[in-house]
């Protein structure tokens, strides 16, 4: 048999496949990315690009715990045009139902080491004045922040392609599995690991993954500087991305570097198509108006739709695909692919490697969906 | 409390200039209700945009005179943004939304100049060709200021002899194009004899003021505004002061809405039949977004749309068939004279912005292959003018293909994407149309 | 005069003629209408309302395009700076 010509190819040049791309080639694997249009052009291009971490169980507070200080070190290589800003994150309590939420948050971070301040109505209003009055207060997080993440994908990528990684553009993946990767032109790479990082198309290349598309959408705007300092999320936030099964909206602005402020969010349920679905629009924006009534008389520039690859537990899958040992996957990161496309490339390569991971991988090894186990 | 209202309309028009403000007439004088919409205050479109101080020409009082006559709805001041279903189009106004339902749609949105990047053509004063016309149009004064006029097509000449006439002092026309191709054009006039009168006109309004062909801008200079422009004249460069530089390279078509709605372009034209209907049943496109032709072409081909969609008016139309033909002639005639040179590529330099939405210099655009890896890389054509300045200027230097639009399809407030206000029922009055 | 209109550009009382739109006001009060992302001054280039380069503030709202709204009494306009 002959040998093959990579260690790993990987299929999808998004965030998540340039993270793997980039890990990959520093230990020394030589490794070629497959990306059927151009880079970073599904989820990466569409998201919001915050770096968060999130609680919403054990195992995703401590990938994201894990990937944000991976990115906090990677920060001062960034380039200008990755727009890094550690704004910080205040989730926004409404009610005093909402603000005992801030308190169980801040304790739960405290014992974890993640900083985070309870900021009062009065300290809220003051850090963001933007703001409804009425409000209860909030949790900053400050070690929260933004980036700009096509250009992210392209430095990660930048920096695999110097240490000799590949990037074949506009080439389109038929098929994966045992051992090679087959193209729409025929022609066949041979290599010992494939890994599948095709975001929300996925199971088109690995039948069988349980990722299911969920649609989002966004509005950014003209140039407002000063308006909005910090990330802004409702806590209703995790009763939206919690939801399985009915679309839902949630608060969720962000200020980009450039004085725009990104409006979202929206999650839909079953939905294919790419077209801005002008209900969940006007559902999503007339939330955000609750929070901030100023943003109703702002210019909207542009409006667009996206696909977050879910899974069923919430959690991604990252590991050895147990049908096909030569199977790879580092895909289903619904709204979190940014935060961890840097710890779930840092796992991959352990496996690949058989080094022992940084953190425990069970949670996120595909093989947990093959076993029984209570979703949430 | 503004609150958003409907219009319904048999045939709606969007777009006030020659081609709207034809359809609109043709249609309504066949007794179906008709509304036109503008985004600008009045109607006029461009070439027949009715400043602070200007009159009509004879042609376009005619035309607003069977407007008012025929009983159109006029509504201006509202730029149309989306389509909220099919047969309704949205559209914002100053401080309301509006909602406009057709049975039939014309589509008469106008063109736009084409704007190619040299060094120092952000600097203000350094403006359009009908940029700077409209702008004195508007108000500006311009006695006494001189203004070298450049770029390519027949509105350099139409410009420089109305701001001649107002006042300014030209001195150089800067016209791209060949010698031999402006005489093959002068020649080919020959069919219009309407056209040489109106070249003679011209002639006469510009006695004295030089017209150089073979000639284009390199850069313009200035420390906050402009004060000079350097031109590459008989391939020499050679400076001259001046206070503005009216710089237009022809005209590129607003394809934006009808891409909105789904019909089909071809060869960067909307596509249409005989009775200027797109690929969509039941709307209809008419003026430059069909092909650049100019006044005459816009007249004739709005007078179709506006018979066909009123439903049934096809004898009607079929007449205006041989006139079409003839200004077509005319537009082929445009098309061949004022292609664009290969040197105009070279004018930008790697710090020459090329997207101003969002300042990306020319060096970071050249290394992308195609307009969505140099948008979602750069951010150019993701501002405020979603890429009407830059993506021809890209097409042009890089041959990048534009891709599909998203709504909105102009910039609005939040508050008209989400339809804060509740909608009321029809209250406006069906009545004279006029000057809004 | 009867057909005159008088607005504030950044302060300073501009007279226009009546039918002039702000873009014209920010141009006689010698301003550029906005400061680009990259710092440089900027004024209208399309005069028909698509390149945004003419955006300015007006009685309070940003981002308003000048070259297509008309100067009304008292209005007040404040450009980039």
């Amino acid at each position: 048999m002959s040998d093959a010509a990579y260690d790993a190819v990987i299929a999808g040049a998004g965030i998540v496949g340039a993270a793997c791309a980039d890990e990959c080639a520093r230990r020394g694997l030589r490794v070629a990315v497959i990306e059927r249009d151009i880079v970073g052009s599904g989820a990466t291009a569409a998201g919001m690009g915050h770096i968060v971490v999130m609680d919403d169980s054990d195992a995703q507070f401590a990938l994201t715990r894990y990937s944000q200080r991976l990115w906090q070190e990677l920060r001062p290589h960034l380039p200008d045009d990755v727009e890094y800003e550690q704004c910080g994150t205040i989730w926004v309590a409404a009610d005093a139902e909402e603000m005992a939420e801030v308190w169980r948050k801040h304790d739960h971070y405290k014992k974890r080491g993640v900083p985070t301040e309870i900021l009062d109505a009065q300290t809220l209003k003051g850090l963001e004045p933007n703001l409804r009055d009425g409000m209860s207060g909030g949790l900053l997080v400050p070690e929260d922040g933004v980036l700009y993440p096509p250009c992210a994908a392209r430095f990660l990528l930048e920096r695999a392609r110097e240490r000799g990684a590949e990037l074949r553009l506009g080439a389109s993946v038929v098929e994966i599995g045992e051992g090679h990767v087959r193209l729409t032109d025929g022609s066949e790479i041979r290599a010992k690991i494939i890994v599948n990082a095709g975001g929300a198309s996925a199971p088109e290349l690995t039948p069988g993954i349980e990722i299911k598309k969920r649609k989002g959408h966004l509005v950014i705007t003209d140039r407002y500087p000063g308006f909005l300092r910090h990330q802004l999320v409702e806590l209703g936030y995790l009763k939206s991305a919690h939801s399985l099964r009915s679309d839902s909206v949630a608060f969720n602005v962000q200020p980009r570097r450039t004085g725009q402020i990104l409006i979202g969010s929206s999650r839909q349920h079953g939905a294919e198509h790419t077209e801005v679905d002008n209900d969940m629009l006007k559902r999503m924006l007339r939330r955000a108006g609750e929070y901030m009534p100023g943003l109703a008389t702002m210019s909207a520039v542009r409006v667009w739709t996206g696909f977050r690859a879910a899974t069923p537990d919430k959690l991604p899958l990252i590991g050895p695909w147990p049908q096909d040992k030569s199977v790879f996957l580092a895909t289903g990161h619904e709204g979190l692919g940014i935060t961890t496309s840097l710890g779930t490339a840092k796992i991959l390569v352990d496996l690949i490697r058989g080094a022992k991971p940084e953190i425990p991988v069970e949670p996120y090894l595909p093989s947990r969906a093959t076993e029984e186990c209570t979703h949430a | 409390m503004s609150r958003d209202s409907q219009h319904r309309f048999d045939v709606l028009v969007v777009g006030g200039g020659p081609a709207g403000i034809a359809a609109a007439v043709r249609a309504a004088e066949g007794g179906v209700r008709v509304g036109i919409v503008d985004d600008n205050a009045t109607l006029g479109g461009q070439i027949w945009r009715a400043g602070s101080a200007e009159g009509d020409t004879k042609e376009a009082a005619g035309w607003r005179r069977r407007l008012c006559t025929a009983g159109v709805t006029t509504v201006c001041g509202k730029r149309i943004f989306h389509q909220s279903e099919p047969g309704v189009l949205l559209a914002e106004g100053a401080d309301d939304r509006i909602e406009l339902s057709y049975r039939s749609l014309v589509l008469a949105t106008g063109a736009r100049e084409r704007f190619l990047p040299f060094p120092g053509w952000t600097l203000p004063n350094v403006m359009g060709a009908g940029g700077l016309q409209a702008m004195v149009k508007s108000g500006l004064p311009i006695r006494d200021q001189r203004v070298v006029v450049a770029g390519t097509g027949p509105l350099l000449l139409a410009v420089a002899a109305y701001l001649r006439s107002h006042g300014a002092e030209i001195p150089v026309i800067c016209e791209q194009a060949s010698w031999s191709s402006l005489v093959r054009f002068g020649v080919a006039l020959i069919s219009w004899p309407e056209k040489i009168v109106q070249a003679f006109e011209l002639k006469k309004d510009l006695a004295g003021v030089p017209l150089a062909a073979n000639c284009w801008p390199l850069a313009a200079h200035g420390q906050r505004t402009l004060d000079r422009v350097t031109i590459s004249r008989d391939g020499k460069p050679e400076s001259i002061r001046c206070d503005y530089l009216a710089c237009g390279f022809h005209l590129v078509p607003n394809l934006e809405l009808p891409l909105l709605m789904g019909c089909q372009i071809r060869g960067g034209y909307v596509e249409i039949d005989d009775f200027q209907q797109t690929t969509v049943p039941g709307i209809f496109c008419a003026g430059e977004p069909t092909n650049i032709g100019g006044v005459d072409l816009s007249l004739v081909e709005g007078q179709i749309a506006g018979l066909a969609a009123a439903a049934g008016s096809t004898g009607e139309a079929r007449k205006l068939f041989p006139a079409r033909r003839k200004a077509r002639r005319f537009a082929s005639i445009l098309e061949r004279t004022f292609g664009l040179r290969p040197e105009l590529k070279s004018l930008p330099s790697a710090e020459t912005v090329v997207c101003r939405c969002e300042d990306v210099p020319y060096s970071r655009l050249q290394r992308h292959t195609s307009w969505r890896a140099a948008k979602l890389q750069t951010r150019c054509g993701m501002g405020p003018c979603q890429g009407r300045v830059c993506g021809p200027a890209t097409q042009f230097l890089f041959q990048w293909n534009p891709v599909s639009v998203r709504p909105p399809v102009f910039p609005v407030r939040v508050e008209s994407l989400a339809c804060f206000r509740e909608v009321t029922e029809p209250e406006h009055t069906v009545g004279a149309g006029g000057k809004a | 005069m009867p057909n005159q209109v008088t607005v504030t550009v950044n302060g300073a009382i501009v007279t226009v003629p009546s039918g002039a739109t702000v873009a014209v006001a920010v141009a006689i009060a010698g301003q550029a209408c906005r400061v680009s992302t990259g710092g440089e001054p900027r004024g209208p280039l399309c005069g028909m309302g698509i390149c945004f380069e003419c955006r300015a503030t007006i009685n309070g709202s940003a981002h308003c395009r000048s070259c297509q709204i008309l100067c009304e009494p008292g209005m007040e306009v404040k450009t980039d700076e």
